[in-house]
This record gives C-alpha cells, sequence and structure tokens, in this order.
C-alpha cells in the first residue's frame, strides 16, 4: 500500500492556470474521492497523479518517490476510464491481460492470472467475447480487472459510473466498495456526482476552479461545510441559504425582509454581514405561530418516502424536507423550529464558515 | 429519404443496369477483339461475336511483348509501391498525430504540400535525382564551393554519381514518397479515442508497442483499401516506368504493351494488342476482388 502526497501542485495549458498550488496528502490504504462541478481541475488532478498530465509546478510523490519526472508505466498506478478505454480489437481475456503481456508474462501464467481476477468480478463466462459485444457494466467490470490484474499501489478511477444506468451505478458503487475492502488499494476516485461520492468516499476533497475548498470525511463535509460553495454544492435539495445581517441581540436579521429576525445567540458576530445556511431536513414544520419564526407553504412536492415543502420566508425560498407525511395546504402559513445549532453562518465576504469561537478553544 | 415502391424499384434498377453496361461495354469488346483473328477485327463493323483465335492471340502477345519478365517486373513494381505506400504512411501519420515534437506542423504541412505536385507535375526533376540521386548533394557542394576547395587542395574533382534509371528502386521510390496515404492514416488515427493511447501507457506500453499492438490491428481495414488502390494505381502508372526504363528486360507489363499495340504503318494487329491488354488487366483485377471485403469496410466506416 502506498500514500499519494501532492504538495503546492499547479497545472495550466499555456498561460491558463486549471490548478493552482494544491496540498493533498492520502493515506496508504484510503479511499478519496474527489468531488466538484465540471471544470473545477479534479480529472486533471488524477490525470497528473497518473502520468498522463505534466505537472506545471509542484510535487506529487506516491509511495514516499516523487514522481514528477516518470512515466506512467512506472508510477504503478492503475486507471479506470469513464469511457473504460477497453481495445476494441482484442478480446475480454487479451485486455486484462494485457499489461502482462507487456511486462513479458508468460502466456499460461498469464491465463490463470486473467481467469482469477475475471472470476472475483464475475467476467469468468464472457473472458473470449469482444468489448462491442458486452453490456455497458460488463465493459466496466473489464476495466476494472484490467486495473486489478497489475496489483498497483494505487487504483485511480475517472468517473468511472457516469456512464451507467441509475441502477448500475448504484450496484457498481457497492461492488467498487467491496473491491477496496478486500485490496486495501489506495484510490483516488473522480466524480461529479455526490451520492457515489458520499457512499464511496473515506476522505472527501471538494473541489472548485483549481483549488481544494474542503477536505473531510462526508459526514464531516456535509454535517460542518466550510465555505459557501461546499454547503450549496452538497446536499439534496441543497442547503438554504439566506442573506443578511447579526443584530446586536446575536440574531440573524434577514435583508429582504429584517422584520423577520430569528434569534441565534450569535453576538460574536454582532454587525457582521452574513450568509444564514440551514439545511432543509433541519427545518420544522408546525402550527403558525409555533416556532421562531413564520413562512407560507408554496407548493408541496410529493416524493414517496418523504416531501419537499417550498416554502416562502422573509421574501425567499426555503426548502424543507419532511420525512413525515404532514397535512399541509398550499397558501397556508406555519410556523418554523430551527435549531441554533443546525444554523451554518458564513462570512458575506469571503463565503467562509463562521464558528462559534467556543470557550475552550480560546483557553486552548 | 428512402423510397419504397415497385415503380421507383423498377427505375433504380434500370438506371443501374444502363450504368452496369455502359461500364462493361468496352472490357466486352475487348474479350470480343482478342479473339477474332486479324480479318475479322478489322471489319467495319466488328463481329460482336466471338471468334476462335483466343489462345492463338495469346500466345502471340505473350511471346511478342515477352510478358513473363514484364509482368514480374510489375508485380515488383506495383507490390513494392503499394507496400512502401502503406508502410510510410502508416508511420508518418502516427508520428504526426501521436507526437508532440517541434516542428510536427511544418512536416505536416510539407507532406500536405505535396498532394499539389504529383509526379507529372515535377517529372523533370524527379528525373534528375533518379539519375543521379547524388545530384542535389553534389549541387550543394558545388554551390558553395566545397567541391572547389577540395579539388584545389587534393587535386581530386568532386562528382558523386549515383543512378537509379533501369532499376527496381528508381521504379519504386519515387512514386513511395507522396502524401495520399499519409492523409487517410490521419484521418483514421484522429477518429481513435484519446484514452485508448493512455490506457495502453497505463498498462505500460510503449510507442512501437502501442503501434504494433493496436495500430496496426486497428487500421487492418483501412491498409488493405490503401493497399488495393496504390498497387492498381502503380500497376497502371506509364509515364513514370516509361521515362526511368530503357532496357526492355526492365520494363512494366503496362509499358510493354507498346510492342502489341500496332503503331503507325504497321499491320493492325488489334486483336493481338486486345489480347495482351487483357494478359495485362488480369492481376490488378484479382487483387481487387480478393482484397474487396476489407477495401469496403475500410473506405466506408471505421470499425468499431
Amino acid at each position: 500500500m502506498a500514500g499519494i502526497s501532492i504538495h503546492g501542485v499547479e497545472k495550466s495549458y499555456g498561460k491558463t492556470p486549471v490548478v493552482h498550488g494544491l496540498d493533498l496528502d492520502i493515506a496508504p490504504g484510503e479511499f478519496i474521492v474527489i468531488l466538484g462541478p465540471s471544470g473545477c481541475g479534479k480529472s486533471t488532478l488524477l490525470r497528473m497523479i497518473a502520468g498522463l498530465e505534466s505537472i506545471t509546478g509542484g510535487e506529487i510523490a506516491i509511495d514516499g518517490k516523487v514522481v514528477n519526472q516518470i512515466e506512467p508505466r512506472e508510477r504503478g498506478c492503475a486507471m479506470v476510464f469513464q469511457n473504460y478505454a477497453l481495445y476494441p480489437h482484442m478480446s475480454v481475456a487479451d485486455n486484462i491481460g494485457y499489461s502482462l503481456k507487456v511486462a513479458g508474462v508468460g502466456k499460461a501464467q498469464r491465463r490463470a492470472q486473467v481467469a482469477e481476477i475475471a472470476a472475483s468480478v464475475g467476467l469468468d463466462q464472457y473472458l473470449d467475447r469482444r468489448p462491442a459485444n458486452l453490456s455497458g457494466g460488463q465493459r466496466q467490470r473489464v476495466a476494472m480487472a484490467r486495473a486489478m490484474i497489475r496489483r498497483p499501489k494505487v487504483f485511480l478511477f475517472d468517473e468511472p459510473l457516469s456512464n451507467l444506468d441509475a441502477l448500475l451505478r448504484v450496484q457498481m458503487r457497492a461492488e467498487i466498495r467491496r473491491l477496496h475492502r478486500q485490496l486495501g488499494t489506495t484510490s483516488v476516485f473522480v466524480t461529479h456526482d455526490q451520492a457515489e461520492a458520499m457512499t464511496l468516499a473515506d476522505r472527501l476533497v471538494v473541489m472548485r476552479a483549481g483549488h481544494v475548498e474542503q477536505v473531510g470525511t462526508p459526514a464531516e463535509i456535509y454535517g460542518r461545510p466550510a465555505s459557501r460553495f461546499v454547503a450549496g454544492f452538497i446536499g439534496s435539495p441543497p442547503m438554504n441559504l439566506v442573506d443578511g445581517t447579526i443584530d446586536a441581540g446575536g440574531a440573524f436579521v434577514p435583508a429582504a425582509q429584517p422584520s423577520a429576525a430569528l434569534p441565534l445567540g450569535r453576538t460574536d458576530l454582532a454587525g457582521r454581514k452574513v450568509l444564514f445556511g440551514v439545511r432543509p431536513e433541519s427545518i420544522r414544520l408546525g402550527p403558525a405561530g409555533s416556532g421562531q419564526t413564520t413562512g407560507q407553504i408554496d407548493f408541496v412536492e410529493e416524493l414517496g418516502a418523504h416531501r419537499v415543502i417550498h416554502l416562502d420566508w422573509a421574501g425567499q425560498l426555503l426548502f424543507v424536507l419532511l420525512s413525515e407525511p404532514a397535512p399541509l395546504a398550499m397558501g397556508a402559513m406555519a410556523g418554523l423550529a430551527i435549531a441554533p445549532t443546525d444554523v451554518h453562518l458564513f462570512d458575506a465576504e469571503t463565503d467562509k464558515r463562521l464558528d462559534r469561537v467556543s470557550r475552550e478553544m480560546i483557553a486552548a | 429519404m428512402i423510397e419504397r415502391t415497385p415503380l421507383f424499384n423498377l427505375l433504380s434498377q434500370l438506371l443501374l443496369f444502363i450504368g452496369l453496361v455502359i461500364s462493361v461495354l468496352p472490357f466486352f469488346v475487348v474479350v470480343i477483339a482478342a479473339t477474332h483473328n486479324l480479318r475479322d477485327v478489322n471489319a467495319v463493323p466488328m463481329s460482336l461475336l466471338p471468334g476462335n483465335d483466343f489462345v492463338a492471340n495469346l500466345t502471340e502477345a505473350w511471346t511478342r511483348a515477352n510478358f513473363g519478365v514484364k509482368l514480374i517486373n510489375s508485380v515488383v513494381f506495383a507490390f513494392g509501391v503499394a507496400i512502401g505506400k502503406v508502410v510510410i504512411s502508416a508511420i508518418t501519420a502516427y508520428s504526426i498525430v501521436y507526437f508532440g515534437y517541434r516542428g510536427r506542423m511544418l512536416i505536416f504541412w510539407l507532406v500536405f504540400i505535396t498532394l499539389m505536385l504529383p509526379l507529372e507535375v515535377r517529372i523533370v526533376p524527379t528525373y534528375a535525382v533518379a539519375a543521379n540521386v547524388l545530384s542535389p548533394y553534389q549541387g550543394i557542394l558545388d554551390l558553395t564551393g566545397i567541391s572547389w576547395l577540395i579539388q584545389h587542395f587534393t587535386g581530386v574533382q568532386v562528382a558523386l554519381n549515383f543512378g537509379l534509371l533501369d532499376s527496381y528502386a528508381g521504379l519504386i521510390l519515387p512514386l513511395v514518397a507522396t502524401a495520399t496515404g499519409t492523409f487517410l492514416y490521419r484521418q483514421f488515427f484522429l477518429t481513435l479515442p484519446d484514452e485508448l493511447v493512455e490506457a495502453a501507457k497505463m498498462d505500460g506500453a510503449g510507442p512501437l508497442r502501442f503501434f504494433w499492438d493496436m495500430i496496426l490491428p486497428l487500421s487492418r481495414t483501412n491498409m488493405a483499401a490503401l493497399f488495393t488502390i496504390m498497387f492498381v494505381w502503380a500497376w497502371n502508372e506509364y509515364l513514370w516506368p516509361l521515362l526511368v526504363t530503357t532496357d526492355p528486360l526492365k520494363r512494366v507489363a503496362v509499358v510493354g504493351l507498346l510492342d502489341v499495340v500496332p503503331g503507325q504503318d504497321s499491320i493492325p494487329q488489334w486483336n493481338v494488342a486486345m489480347a495482351g491488354t487483357l494478359i495485362v488487366m488480369l492481376p490488378p483485377l484479382v487483387i481487387v476482388a480478393l482484397t474487396q471485403r476489407l477495401f469496403v469496410r475500410g473506405l466506408v466506416a471505421t470499425e468499431k
């Protein structure tokens, strides 16, 4: 097993910088998911680790060895591509065994190893087929088997599930997780699908415009988003974000409707312009007059397992996620209860999270 | 739009049939003329029923033009050009598409420009070079004064001479070095996904390995197409072999037809001439028939 350390890595195409001085340490055996919108540089980062892109600045080390100038084949990485990139003129067995063939492994040994790997991903029936005669899921498995057979130090996945249909995607997700548990190989997985990211990751790296926004476990990232971007990007329906200020009493005053102040007890932020964030599932609805504030129900999205209520509060659209069925009439007023601990505040200028500075932290 | 009405079908069948007749008719006349004797072939109008002298005409043409030697020359020449083209084009296009070296675009455009200078246009300089391959270097030495210096100090006059006239190399090489095939390959290589290269890189394959294991098998049909086109083209080439070979034993079959086609004031033995034509036509037909399946696939679509 090998760790990866990335220090001050930069990438520019011509004069256009794509990745700006990125730092990341990946522990041996860890499953890291890099998540970000398209064009954020996440695939570029992956390809720099693989050696398919040159590194403009900084250093990438795999297993303690700087690999900037090392050819892809000598880095000990195996990669699964988005469109699988199977060799169309070769059988499944030849596809899987190609790296062994290049390495000069004998035919008999090659066949044995291919058979073993193919069995572990359920491909043993298809060894003689061409990729064109396989389904999407099977092609995906071939691509995985081809990566696994080299017993690489690092697995790299470049959005490998995005070409599959929804059901298959969930299955393959579970399978990738199972394989990682079995093999324990350090893995870096790039995706723009947050559900995929949350379910697969030991640690999640959220990227935006060539910068790392936040690194942490899925629970940390969901529970304590470090910036406005992360808060809005992770979670579905997305976190409710409202502009406003904190008054002298530590209450949040929405910019659009100052009368709807919400007491939060954040006197430490008095006078600051902030962005108020609350997850849809953290808002509880009650009869009009209950809770800290009141909103008007606009529309109810009934989704079976849960329901999303579109609510008008202080001139803003709020999403509320309810898991219990509730008799809600459109146009009715409802009381909103929000626990202050569920509220996320972000600086209106820097977009960074504003945490309460606790006494313990000051003492430390 | 695809129409499927009986009348329209009939009409298109009819059109195709007329087209077929038009294109096959000359060939038919050649075959018929090759079976006649001297009197019948010169009758006006010539009878379109076959005569009895087919074998005699073939033998006569064969011996008169010495096709035994010339067909072998033609086969060597056409195979040489076709194989040379396939190899050179594949390598050049591979280099242009897959490697990012300095001056790549310059090379690409130089190759491109040769498209506008077919052999017929530059036949005089090409002949001069074929007559003495070293003449450009001699020119450089003369222009820079180096040969004068050498003569001045050593008394040896520099006169480089290496001729390719009347040789297979002289026949083949000038026809190999052109751009058409390079473009066919380039377009094909550009359709291959980048991930294929990257996957092969990750699997540890170097450039030569990738060329051998991926590019060659994947471009099989393109090669067959290019090979066929170039074989037929080289086989039918007349001007260049006529210029560069003077020894009758070095001439190719198409030029050899000169020996059987009646000239002015000679006996109008068109029956023998047509028999000779048939002999010369046969090998490219065989090649096209053999590679036809691959050939069509290579030109129509790339294999998925």
